[in-house]
């Protein structure tokens, strides 16, 4: 008798294990298949920069923002924007919002991404913002980037850095000087400013980023 | 004396077929290829975006080709280019001479991507390769590669009447 009573209880136990796991599963936010949308806390991350050192978001304290720039040497268009992109470093770390890259392609198939490639590039071109390298490719689907170059605007927040714009960083890849409408700075700018974003989602031909 | 005669001729005959004009190319902005993406008669259309620079691509475009060589009658494909401007004539051209592409190359040069880009597919995100098969009465996007059996068997749901 006793024995069966005890196997009772022992089932009432799993049950109610099993319910508590599923209510917890059912009320955490789980990151949607297509990665992070406007208003999303992101994560943070700790990945190794070009110089051996492994940098995380937190690390900035005093940053009120992140320019995340998804990137790599071997994309033509990201080529193409490579020297934009330092510039917005040069403009906007100084303002509170560094630029913080991912290389987020497998090295393996794509050999002229690899840590040796990638801190020649910056060597080369002179980039003072940290170049970091997804190396287990895990970071990059939880933002949702599937090109390079892709990027997200953060701002720092009590909860952790908020996604504030998803896209390009221009409107025209092919020469800055014919650009008409500079998506990062307006929103970067508009942030600064406390205001509202006013085009948070744009679209650009970029990479696939390579599995 | 024969000899230098003989290698002569070659050597001219191979410099008249290396200097051989390479067909031009047909360069339109998304306006101009929008006609190609909505036509609306009996056949069904196979529209893959590309590039030279784009590995993936290069690496499904004989399946295309093979798509077009297999269904001449009711399938037509069209290969819309992205390469750069400035790569028409150093690789673009050279990829489809030596590559002898039999389908239709188009080239799309419209840097206002934010534009066009959601005019193709609004769940498009911008990376290549994609692509569109559509006929008069089904449309349908594909944000993946191909392998031909794949292709084929996609293609065959337009098909069936």
């Amino acid at each position: 008798m006793r024995r069966s009573t005890s196997k009772f209880y022992h089932l009432k136990e799993i049950i109610l294990l099993l319910f508590v796991l599923f209510s917890t599963l059912a009320f955490t936010p789980i990151p949607t298949e297509n990665g992070y949308d406007i208003g999303d806390v992101v994560t943070d991350f700790k990945l190794e920069n070009i110089d051996g050192k492994f940098v995380s978001l937190s690390d900035f304290e005093t940053a009120k923002g992140f320019i995340v720039v998804f990137t790599c040497n071997t994309c033509p268009y990201a080529v193409l924007y490579e020297d934009r992109i330092e510039a917005l470093n040069k403009k906007y770390a100084k303002l509170g919002y560094p630029v913080i890259a991912i290389m987020p392609n497998n090295v393996t198939t794509k050999p002229g991404d690899s840590m040796e490639a990638m801190q020649q590039r910056a060597k080369e071109k002179g980039f003072t913002f940290p170049y970091l390298m997804d190396v287990d490719q895990l970071v990059y689907p939880q933002f949702g980037a599937t090109k390079t170059p892709h990027t997200y605007i953060l701002k720092s927040t009590k909860s952790g850095p908020v996604v504030q714009y998803i896209g390009a960083i221009d409107d025209n890849y092919s020469d800055p000087s014919l650009v008409k409408t500079y998506y990062v700075e307006n929103a970067v700018d508009t942030l600064l400013n406390g205001g509202l974003i006013e085009v948070s989602k744009t679209k650009a031909i970029g990479c696939s980023i390579k599995i | 004396m024969k000899y230098g005669l003989l290698t002569l001729t070659l050597f001219i005959f191979s410099c008249n077929t290396n200097q051989k004009e390479p067909a031009p190319l047909e360069i339109y902005d998304f306006t101009g290829i929008e006609p190609f993406l909505n036509r609306d008669d009996s056949k069904t259309y196979v529209v893959n975006f590309w590039a030279t620079w784009c590995a993936p691509c290069v690496k499904e475009l004989p399946h295309f080709e093979k798509i077009q060589k297999n269904y001449t009658d009711d399938v037509e494909v069209f290969l819309i280019s992205l390469d750069f401007p400035h790569q028409y004539k150093t690789k673009l051209q050279p990829f489809i001479q030596k590559h002898q592409l039999s389908s239709k190359v188009i080239v799309l040069d419209d840097p206002d991507m934010n534009a066009w880009i959601p005019k193709i597919d609004s769940d498009w995100g911008g990376a290549i390769p994609v692509t569109l098969i559509y006929n008069a009465s089904k449309r349908v996007f594909y944000n993946r590669t191909f392998t031909y059996k794949e292709l084929e068997s996609e293609l065959k749901t337009f098909l069936t009447p």
